[in-house]
């Protein structure tokens, strides 16, 4: 009777123990392709990833411990008629050590992890190798790297590069509502609130290209409202920062020199700026050096020639409220401006 | 006046009574009721509708995201459904359903013969159906609510959200929040007031201890939600800055005043259904409940420590570290509680000697899913994680934990528990299997993947997502889960329908229970109790089994059969103070709901006229129904009878 029971135990345990390796089993799959806090990249994420795994073991182990408890505190009644109702002797203990005793120790050593983890977050490891200003828009991202002069301003979209290695600084503001900042494989989550400045850092210890998203429901494509932080070494990172500093140069091609004239004289130019030329329009992303990037409409479309035609041609099927309207350009016009932002490299 | 009855009460007191506390018969008694029992019926009906709505809103989202880039819905109408799912769980389903439950059983499980204020009672019933209708109209014009339930700022103001949606919002939670507020305030008088003589407060059911608390935290909590909604209304009509910053406003308000309402709010939620749990355990496991006294305290220190906690739903808003650290040790420090009913509740099972019921199951069920919450929850308290938690799917897990686990599963276990004392019938073992089951093994495999999504980086919120992100499977599980879930949620509507016509007769006490709801006929008859009961110990029904050495007695006491009458006793002993006059059915909360609803309609629209009737008749149907009778209202002291 009480080996048939354990064995009866012991089988429970085992199942829990597969379907706990099943879930941790996916969970590892998957983290092989998504953007995930577990599988970290950076310094600050790393720190995270270490508390994080902390606690969903410490969970793990409560919650398996409890449902053992309880399907044992069932089982162990033989089954029946119902007993008559008599008075409990003992339980007290259960409550005192269980429901008191032992959380208070684990949330105690759970809260000091976390002040750890919390004041190794509080500056970054090294002094920060530059400050990036990000604005958040609805539903884009605008990247600014302040040079030493005004003029060595450089802006761009979506697509923020950085040095592979080194903190980097980033300060963060809203042009309209609230939006989140997120890369899960380099560090946690910061918002972008009106009327105040979030400043957050970032250290990729990997050169390669990272998801990020907006984390704060921002309205009808909040879902669309990704972008990329490109990790680079030091050197890389320098030359397309000098790139992205220099305005847009003229094109040589007949066909983008005439996309040109259309998108200067069309609506195109309100709402974009492309530096060097007469688009000064500050609603949009600016489109300078637009080409280098690789996806468009804040990682909604990859950047290929098709693409970028769809997206001019009818933004609003693509990426439904957004900003940009359809200006209306005949085929042979889109042809000239598709060619000519090809050619903002 | 303290009539002493024989031991069995003749039938003819009992049809004097009948005749006292019937509701008129036909379409004014229907609408003018005060009866508890009724309004509390009314209650469970109506926020299981909404239960079965924001599911549908539900199943509809996991079409759509049961795969990467699907179009099933638009964007707007994705926004729609999850916002009206939010709010409808929140404010429409969990907690007027508690409130279904309160109404019904507490005046039966503390020996009175109604609430202490029936028509407040009726009026709040009243709020919650129409206010409940004011918000579901949005979606006759199209314009739902769509900026979640949480609906932050600045978004919500005119600039960003121009249509009526975030109207429909702002004035349908002020005018839901005087339903709450009423009802909370009559729960509170009830039980300090309205207890048989002899319930001292160590005597209350635990159901009760949950839900007087958190009708205090409706107090405090709700002024702060309906100040945020009124100030969003203010904002969005009138052109005021309170969550503007180019005005010398600041969106984080909002934040702080939703929240400040909001995380109590998750307590209101889940306290009284952690209470039914309380008191039903013991009945299946023929034992009282281990620690009775640790429980009681720990249902009200959550409570008060519900409303130290609200920042840590702003962690990534940039606020000072050391706020930051009081939050997260706050919010640690609540799983204590919570712990301490867990091991309560397994010890009860431990040491008693469980009948495995549905109810049971349910009861079982709910203790594993509530640690599943529970923990998940302490490790959004850990704010360097949290960063990274917060927004993802995982909270999204987190929350259907918590809400679904401690909320749902304790709300079915009260249905398959209580609906036979409510119906005379009993619901069908069998199918209840069934049910369980499928809801159990549904919800684990519907919502489990979501924290794993949320681990691999999921946002919450999104109406889409692109696949290769190593989501698309999850996503798939999740959909097929949450359908195995509504499958079971069905079979629980087919097994009330069919006992309601073919199941067997409950009897008075079919559980053998041990409070005193269990001492009336199933159903109760209008009065309740045909004597007043004189109560002994924490466990009416159960003294002689338990030995217990003072007898609460049931068949005889105070008759008060010469109007609609019951006993006021003293807040803390339940010494008898007074013979209460209760008020009979009146159609007056019925009209004054009606003229808030035209008030509320007239602000929504801007329509003036509509407004100025709406409010003027608000004022003339509280006048009228204040207005002075030639009956005395109450007192008289009455000696401790029997």
């Amino acid at each position: 009777m009480v080996a048939g029971k354990v064995g009866g135990m012991s089988d429970r345990v085992r199942w829990w123990a597969a379907g706990g390796a099943a879930v941790w089993g996916l969970l590892a799959a998957g983290c092989s392709r998504a953007p995930s806090y577990l599988h970290t990249r950076g310094y600050a994420a790393d720190q995270q990833a270490k508390l994080g795994w902390s606690l969903l073991i410490i969970a793990s182990v409560v919650v398996l411990v409890i449902a053992a408890l309880v399907l044992w505190a069932v089982l162990r009644h033989p089954r029946g008629e119902p007993a008559p109702v008599a008075r409990s002797t003992g339980g007290l203990r259960w409550v005192v050590v269980g429901g008191i005793i032992v959380p208070a120790v684990v949330l105690l050593v759970t809260f000091i992890f976390t002040m750890a983890t919390y004041s190794a977050l509080a500056a970054p490891p090294a002094p920060p190798a530059l400050t990036i200003q990000v604005v958040g828009h609805r539903w884009w991202w605008e990247a600014k790297y302040p040079g030493r002069s005004p003029g060595d301003l450089a802006v761009t979209a979506n697509e923020i590069h950085i040095p592979v290695s080194r903190p980097v600084r980033f300060e963060l503001t809203t042009a309209d509502v609230i939006h989140s900042f997120w890369f899960p494989e380099l560090g946690g989550k910061t918002d972008l609130i009106p009327g105040q400045r979030n400043v957050t850092w970032l250290q990729a210890d990997t050169a390669g290209t990272y998801w990020g998203q907006c984390t704060e429901y921002c309205g009808l494509q909040h879902a669309h409202m990704q972008m990329s932080i490109v990790a680079e070494p030091a050197a890389e990172f320098r030359q397309w920062l000098d790139r992205q500093r220099e305005p847009a140069s003229p094109p040589t091609e007949a066909a983008a020199r005439q996309g040109q004239q259309i998108f200067t004289a069309s609506a195109c130019s309100l709402c974009h700026t492309v530096r060097g030329t007469d688009a000064h329009g500050a609603v949009g992303p600016d489109l300078t050096h637009v080409a280098t990037r690789a996806s468009l409409a804040a990682g909604a479309l990859p950047n290929t020639r098709g693409y970028l035609a769809g997206w001019i041609a009818n933004p609003q099927e693509l990426k439904p409220g957004t900003a940009m309207p359809a200006v209306g350009l005949s085929p042979q016009q889109l042809q000239a401006v598709v060619t000519y932002l090809e050619s903002l490299r | 006046m303290a009539i002493s009855a024989p031991a069995a009460p003749a039938p003819p007191v009992n049809e004097r009574l009948i005749r006292i506390w019937e509701t008129a018969p036909g379409l004014y008694g229907a609408l003018a009721t005060v009866d508890h029992k009724v309004i509390g019926k009314r209650y469970l009906v109506t926020s299981f509708v909404f239960l079965l709505l924001g599911g549908i809103e539900a199943l509809v989202m996991r079409v759509q995201l049961m795969g990467p880039d699907k179009a099933v819905l638009s964007p707007e109408a994705y926004n729609q459904l999850f916002s009206m799912h939010g709010v409808t769980m929140m404010f429409l389903y969990a907690a007027p359903i508690l409130s279904g439950f309160s109404n019904y059983i507490w005046p039966l499980m503390i020996g009175s013969r109604d609430m202490a204020f029936p028509r407040l009672n009726a009026l709040s019933y009243w709020i919650f159906l129409l206010s409940g209708i004011f918000l579901y109209s949005s979606f006759l014009v199209g314009q739902a609510p769509d900026r979640g339930w949480f609906a932050y700022a600045n978004l919500t103001e005119r600039p960003f959200s121009p249509g009526l949606n975030m109207d429909f919002y702002a004035l349908g939670l002020t005018f839901l929040g005087i339903s709450t507020t009423v009802g909370a305030i009559n729960f509170i008088v009830t039980i300090f007031k309205l207890r048989a003589p002899g319930m001292s407060v160590n005597r209350l059911p635990i159901f009760i201890w949950g839900t007087l608390t958190t009708s205090f935290s409706v107090l405090f909590a709700m002024p702060a939600l309906t100040a945020a909604c009124v100030l969003l209304y203010l904002d969005r009509r009138f052109g005021t800055h309170f969550y503007d910053v180019a005005g010398g406003g600041h969106p984080l308000l909002w934040q702080h005043l939703f929240w400040i309402f909001g995380h109590p709010w998750v307590y209101i939620v889940v306290l009284p259904a952690m209470g039914m749990v309380s008191d039903m355990l013991p009945t299946f496991c023929r034992r009282p409940l281990v620690a009775y006294s640790f429980v009681a305290l720990a249902t009200v220190s959550t409570g008060i420590l519900g409303f130290g906690v609200w920042v840590h739903h702003m962690f990534a808003t940039g606020l000072p570290p050391l706020s930051t650290n009081f939050f997260s040790a706050a919010s640690m420090v609540i799983t204590i509680p919570s712990a301490v009913a867990v091991f309560a509740w397994i010890a009860t099972i431990w040491h008693g000697r469980p009948v495995i019921t549905t109810a049971f199951l349910f009861c079982a069920g709910f203790i594993v899913l509530f640690v599943i919450g529970g923990v998940s929850g302490v490790a959004t308290a850990a704010v360097p994680f949290d960063w990274q938690l917060t927004d993802t799917y995982f909270v999204v897990a987190h929350i259907h934990y918590v809400l679904i686990g401690i909320n749902v599963f304790a709300v079915v276990a009260a249905l398959y528990y209580w609906l036979p004392k409510m119906t005379g019938r009993l619901l069908d073992e069998r199918l209840g299997r069934w049910n369980f089951w499928t809801m159990f093994i549904g919800f684990n495999l519907g919502f489990f993947p979501m924290h794993i999504s949320g681990l691999l980086g999921m946002p919450r919120r999104v109406y889409t997502y692109q696949g290769g992100l190593g989501w698309t499977a999850l996503n798939l599980i999740t959909s097929i889960g949450a359908f195995l879930f509504a499958v079971g949620v069905l079979a629980l509507l087919v097994n009330i329908a069919v006992s309601l016509r073919r199941g067997r007769r409950a009897g008075p006490n079919p559980w053998d229970g041990n409070t005193l709801e269990w001492a009336t006929p199933s159903p109760p008859p209008p009065y309740n109790f045909a004597v007043i009961p004189q109560v002994a110990s924490r466990h009416p029904l159960w003294e002689d089994r338990l030995g217990e050495g003072a007898r609460s007695v049931i068949d005889r006491g105070p008759l008060l059969d010469e109007g609609r009458e019951t006993i006021g006793t003293s807040p803390l002993d339940a010494e008898p103070q007074q013979v209460l006059r209760m008020p009979g059915d009146s159609l007056w909360p019925l009209l004054l709901a009606l003229s808030l609803t035209a008030l509320f309609y007239g602000l929504l629209g801007s329509v003036g006229w509509l407004a100025i009737v709406g409010g003027a008749a608000t004022i003339v149907c509280t006048a009228g129904w204040l207005w002075p009778t030639q009956e005395p209202a109450t007192t008289e002291a009455v000696e401790a009878s029997a």
